[in-house]
Parts: C-alpha cells; sequence; structure tokens
C-alpha cells in the first residue's frame, strides 16, 4: 500500500513537470486532436438525431402543442368538445390551447381560365382546417410562417390561407402521386368543396412550414367552416394544449385522462403523436452518430498511443535510469497515465466548453436546413458525459499500453540504450 | 559489503556467444572506496551492473548487506536499489524534464519521505555540493561538472549503503573531474562504500584498492 502511495506520489511529480516542460506546441496540438475527436464523437451524432428532435419541436411548437387531442376512430369529431375547452380553461397548468375543425376538402383553382373541358380540372385534396385565427396564431404561431400574401384577419370572411404543399410550385419534389394545384397565388380565387358543397375562397396567403399538418392544409376562420361544413354542433377534431413547465407532458395527458376526456378524444402526448417511424428513424441516426464517432476514437486512441509511445521510446534511456534509482514500473506508468488523462481532460474540456458555449447556441438560432426539418444539435448533458467518460478511459487505455511496453524493457538495456 | 562469487556472465546474439564475465570472485567491505579498472572491453562495467543489481548475472551469487540478491525479483531488485545503493553514471543521466532539485528528490519520495523532509533533504544535499544556488536549473542549463555534482547529491541524497559510479570523470575536465573526486573523498572519509568503475589511473589514488579486471577476469 505505501508503495503504491509512493508510486502515485512519484508518477505524479514526474508526470506533472513532463507536461509542464513539454513543448507548447505539441501539447496543444495533441490537445487540439482530443478536441475534434470529442467534437467528433458529440456532433455528428448529435446533428443525425437533432434532425429528428429539430423536427419533432416544430411538430410540438407548430402542430401537436404538448398534448394533442383528436377524434377516435370511428367518430366524426370530439364530443363535449366545449366541456373540455372549458376544463382546459379551468387548469392555471394549461398556458395555452386551439381548438381546430377539420374536413377533407377538394380545392380548385384556375377554373376560370379554363378552356378545354376535356382535361381534368385543376385540383387538389386537402385538408380543410377551420381555426380561432387569433387563437390559432398565439399557439402555433402560424402567421410567422406565411411566405406569400399574409395570414387571416379574425373579421374578415371568404378567404383562405393554403398550404404550400398544395401548391405544384412548392410540392414538385412529391412527384405526381399528388394532386396539387398550378399557379395560385394570393389574391387568387379558388373553390372549396366539402361533402358536395362548395363554395369560392379568396387566397389570402401561402403557409410554408417543415411541419407536414401546416403545409398540406387549408385554414379559413371556424366561421366560414362551419358555414361550409354545415356542421351542427361545436365539436372540434382536434384540440392541441400546452402545458407549463410544472407538468410533464405525461402528466398534463393524466389529468385530461383523469377527467374521463379519454372517452371522446384519442388524447396523446407530443412524443407519442410522433409516428413510431420518426422516433426508429432518431434511434438509428443515434447508433449511426455513435459508429461514426466510434471510428473517431480509434483513430483518436492511435493518436494517444503513438505520442506516448514516441514519447517513452524517446526516453527510454531515462526510464531505465529511473528504474535505475529505485523509481518503481508503476509510478513511470502512472505519470504517462497522467499525461494521457490530461489529454483527454483537455480536450473534452476544450471541446465541451465549444460545444455548449458555441456550436449548441450556434445550431438554435441558425438550424440546419434540412429538406423535412430544421436540425439542431442535440447534446444532452448526461449523452455528453459518457462520450466524455469513454473518450477518457480509452485514451488512458491507448497511453498505458506503450508505457508498460517500454516500462517493462530490462533496466540495463534502456539506460545502455541497445 | 559485497560478496560476488563465482559469477559469469554470457551473451548471446544468435549463434555468437560472447563470455564477458567468466567466473569473478570479489568481496568489498563496508567503508571501502573500491575501483574497478580494466582495458575497454574487459568487463569491468559489466562486473559493477551484476553488483549493483542493475544485471543478473549468468551464474553465480551476489550477497550485498547479508542479502542474497541474485534471485530477486525484478520489483524486488528495484525496492533494494531505491533503499540500499546509488547510483552515478558517466553521461550524469538526470532527468532532463526535472531541475537540480527536482533530480534529487525523486529517490526521497519514492521512499515514501514527506515532502518537507524530501525538501530539506534535497535542500541539504545541493547545498553540500556547491550548487545551492543553482535548485531551479534545469540539467540544460547546467555544466557537464555541476550536472555529475548533482548526480552525486541525487545517488547520496537517501543514505545508501553503497555508491556505484560508473566512470564518473570520464566527461569531465580536469578541474570537474577533481571537483568530483574530492566530493567521493569527503564522502569515504564519513564511512561511504564506493565502488567506482574507471579507466583513469590518477583516480584511483583516491581509493583503499584497486581491482583489475582483463579478459572477464580478477588478474590483481
Amino acid at each position: 500500500m505505501s508503495n503504491f502511495k509512493s508510486s502515485l506520489k512519484v508518477g505524479i511529480f514526474l508526470g506533472v513537470r513532463q507536461l509542464k516542460r513539454a513543448s507548447r506546441w505539441t501539447t496543444g496540438l495533441i490537445v487540439f486532436i482530443m478536441t475534434l475527436t470529442f467534437l467528433n464523437l458529440v456532433v455528428v451524432s448529435g446533428i443525425l438525431i437533432g434532425l429528428i428532435v429539430g423536427g419533432n419541436n416544430a411538430n410540438r411548437e407548430q402542430y401537436s402543442g404538448d398534448v394533442i387531442m383528436t377524434t377516435l376512430s370511428g367518430k366524426p369529431d370530439i364530443v363535449k368538445t366545449q366541456d373540455i375547452l372549458a376544463t382546459i380553461e379551468g387548469n392555471k397548468d394549461f398556458t395555452q390551447h386551439s381548438e381546430r375543425y377539420l374536413s377533407g376538402a377538394t380545392i380548385e383553382a384556375n377554373y376560370k381560365t379554363r378552356t378545354n373541358f376535356n382535361t381534368k380540372a385543376d385540383t387538389a385534396g386537402t385538408q380543410l382546417a377551420g381555426i380561432d385565427v387569433d387563437r390559432e396564431n398565439d399557439f402555433s404561431n402560424i402567421s410567422k410562417y406565411v411566405i406569400e400574401g399574409s395570414y387571416l384577419n379574425p373579421n374578415e370572411s371568404g378567404y383562405v390561407v393554403l398550404g404550400a404543399n398544395v401548391l405544384r410550385r412548392f410540392s414538385s419534389s412529391f412527384g405526381d402521386g399528388f394532386d396539387s394545384l398550378d399557379g395560385t397565388y394570393p389574391g387568387d380565387t379558388v373553390k372549396i368543396t366539402v361533402n358536395g358543397k362548395t363554395q369560392e375562397f379568396i387566397v389570402k396567403g401561402i403557409v410554408k412550414s417543415k411541419v407536414g399538418e401546416v403545409s398540406i392544409r387549408a385554414f379559413i376562420t371556424r366561421g366560414d367552416f362551419l358555414r361550409l361544413v354545415d356542421r351542427g354542433s361545436l365539436n372540434a377534431n382536434e384540440i392541441a394544449i400546452r402545458r407549463t413547465a410544472n407538468l410533464t407532458d405525461d402528466q398534463a395527458k393524466d389529468i385530461l385522462v383523469s377527467s374521463g376526456f379519454d372517452q371522446y378524444a384519442k388524447i396523446q402526448t407530443a412524443t407519442e403523436a410522433i409516428p413510431d417511424f420518426l422516433n426508429q428513424i432518431e434511434l438509428a441516426f443515434g447508433v449511426l452518430g455513435n459508429m461514426i464517432g466510434a471510428i473517431g476514437i480509434v483513430v483518436a486512441s492511435i493518436t494517444i498511443f503513438i505520442v506516448i509511445f514516441i514519447n517513452a521510446v524517446t526516453r527510454r534511456k531515462f526510464i531505465g535510469i529511473m528504474k535505475g534509482i529505485g523509481v518503481s514500473s508503476m509510478a513511470i506508468q502512472i505519470s504517462y497515465l497522467l499525461q494521457s488523462l490530461f489529454y483527454a481532460v483537455a480536450g473534452s474540456l476544450v471541446g465541451t466548453i465549444i460545444l455548449y458555449g458555441l456550436l449548441v447556441p450556434a445550431f438554435a438560432k441558425h438550424p440546419v436546413n434540412f429538406p423535412f426539418s430544421d436540425g439542431i444539435l442535440v447534446a444532452e448533458p448526461s449523452g455528453t458525459a459518457i462520450r466524455v467518460g469513454i473518450l477518457l478511459v480509452v485514451t488512458l487505455i491507448a497511453g498505458f499500453i506503450p508505457a508498460r511496453m517500454i516500462v517493462r524493457k530490462n533496466t540495463l538495456d534502456s539506460i545502455l540504450g541497445r | 559489503m559485497i560478496t560476488v562469487k563465482n559469477i559469469t556472465k554470457t551473451f548471446k546474439n544468435g549463434d555468437v556467444v560472447t563470455h564477458v564475465l567468466k567466473g569473478i570472485d570479489v568481496q568489498i567491505n563496508s567503508g571501502e572506496f573500491v575501483a574497478i579498472m580494466g582495458k575497454s572491453g574487459a568487463g569491468k562495467s559489466t562486473l559493477m551492473y551484476q553488483m549493483s543489481l542493475l544485471d543478473h548475472p549468468t551464474t553465480g551469487e551476489i550477497i550485498v548487506d547479508g542479502h542474497n540478491v541474485t534471485d530477486l525479483t525484478h520489483d524486488e531488485r528495484t525496492k533494494f536499489r531505491l533503499d540500499n545503493l546509488g547510483y552515478i553514471f558517466q553521461d550524469y543521466a538526470l532527468v532532463p524534464e526535472l531541475t537540480a532539485l527536482e533530480n534529487i528528490m525523486v529517490p526521497l519520495l519514492m521512499q515514501g519521505r514527506s515532502d518537507e523532509e524530501v525538501m530539506s533533504i534535497a535542500k541539504k544535499s545541493l547545498e553540500k555540493i556547491g550548487l545551492g544556488h543553482r535548485e531551479n536549473n534545469l540539467p540544460s542549463q547546467l555544466s557537464g561538472g555541476e550536472q555529475q555534482r548533482v548526480s552525486i547529491a541525487r545517488a547520496v541524497a537517501h543514505n545508501p549503503k553503497i555508491l556505484f559510479a560508473d566512470e564518473p570523470t570520464a566527461n569531465l575536465d580536469n578541474v570537474s573531474s577533481e571537483a568530483v573526486m574530492d566530493i567521493f573523498k569527503s564522502l569515504h572519509n564519513q564511512g561511504q562504500t564506493i565502488v567506482m568503475v574507471t579507466h583513469e589511473k590518477e583516480y584511483t589514488t583516491y581509493c583503499d584498492r584497486v581491482i583489475h579486471i582483463s579478459d572477464g577476469q580478477v588478474v590483481a
């Protein structure tokens, strides 16, 4: 035990001084490599996962909220919508909600300039959403995503905001599998048909978002919807709810379930409302990121191995002399372990500062513009800590092996350099 | 203090076998200052490496301070060297990243002494050899003679029973060599057992006895 204590003390004594008196350029270069390795380990998987998480976050912000209630299978709408809304409004743990009235609809454009009636009319199927204009905007900030024209005015009637994917000029990438409208700009008139009933609307604006439910819908005021659809009740089809920070999504859902509203609506948290395949993709991207990160780890461990090996080989004579004057092998190995540990800790520390001080805020402010989401950088502290741990362990092993190889050489051979 | 019984040392390099020590018997008493002399390749350094536990003899037996050290394990030999032996090498062999003071501190720390004691002993050792003002200098900032004096201070700071010196003046000018030998003389006068390999006859006058080696055997 006392030998271990002495070895530890001498190992630290030697290691600290070797680091202090090493070339600053060399040390800086090794720390730089370790920083890049750390960032490779965290950022690559973080961006891949962030691609999905960014989409999920947008979905939560612009569509589902924290909890979403939808119609039960086989039911036309959410029964007792008004009771549910009253409960939500009366609970201070719920901060916002938006009820939406939905129906399948067909939109026809360019019918006024149509000359050849033997060809197919310019129509597109869509989901028509009747909304409380202000409440929806407060909830989802939908007006921010209006790219042409303007958002609906609650005091006007006869206007529609079209999701960009309803228009061919925005949805060409979907191919020919979906009908979409030619041309069609704000100010144009379109016909909207629901259950055989048709009404003309003026296109007020075009809304474009990477959240599918926003870009594939057509939005009109709730009043226009109820008149067009001729719905006898005020039962909505979708209620999106936002909670306070005091609750989790599950707790918010439980409040609604315990109120018995699951008899009238399907109640899901934002996560549950995400299609399962997206969760699977997130997992797959996580694995992919870790695989790429693992390559980085191997590169870093080889780098450390080479650095320590060259250091130990060039100092072989002094290692022999230290053994000769009675310094234990363990102390010498500890001195090299300490150097490896320093490189890994310094690299991780610099990497963590860059990650949380620069990259995460930068990605949050300027998300990567992926086709189907605004990708952010996901770097959970717990995941980062695990990666730091992996890097430390791998680096320590990579530093220990060459040190041990050199220390095990015959003492006299080391001293005499033979 | 040291009893060497019929040791041999053989090196093999492929099919070539070289017999460097051919059955040597040596007795060195406590407090003696002994020089080992011989021509280049005679086996004098090899003999010292066996006696100082830096190497294993091929056959034979070595007893140091009453301990048969022939069959000690690697770690036991390291510990034995730390507690009982001191070394001075021809090329000083100071650790380049450590200052003069730190070089002296290493074996003392390894012995498990307290920081205060280590610092105190190391400083006193440096002052004894007249280099107290150079304690924070790295070896590269010291002359050859100064480095060798630091090397001596490191070798004796922990009060070894036997001090081994392998051609300690070979790389030094006359003035520095005299200074080193004066330190040895002073240590010897204090009762230190010293075994020195040298090929410089003039310095054998400092010694009690000279062992002459030729062709792997003691000749006088």
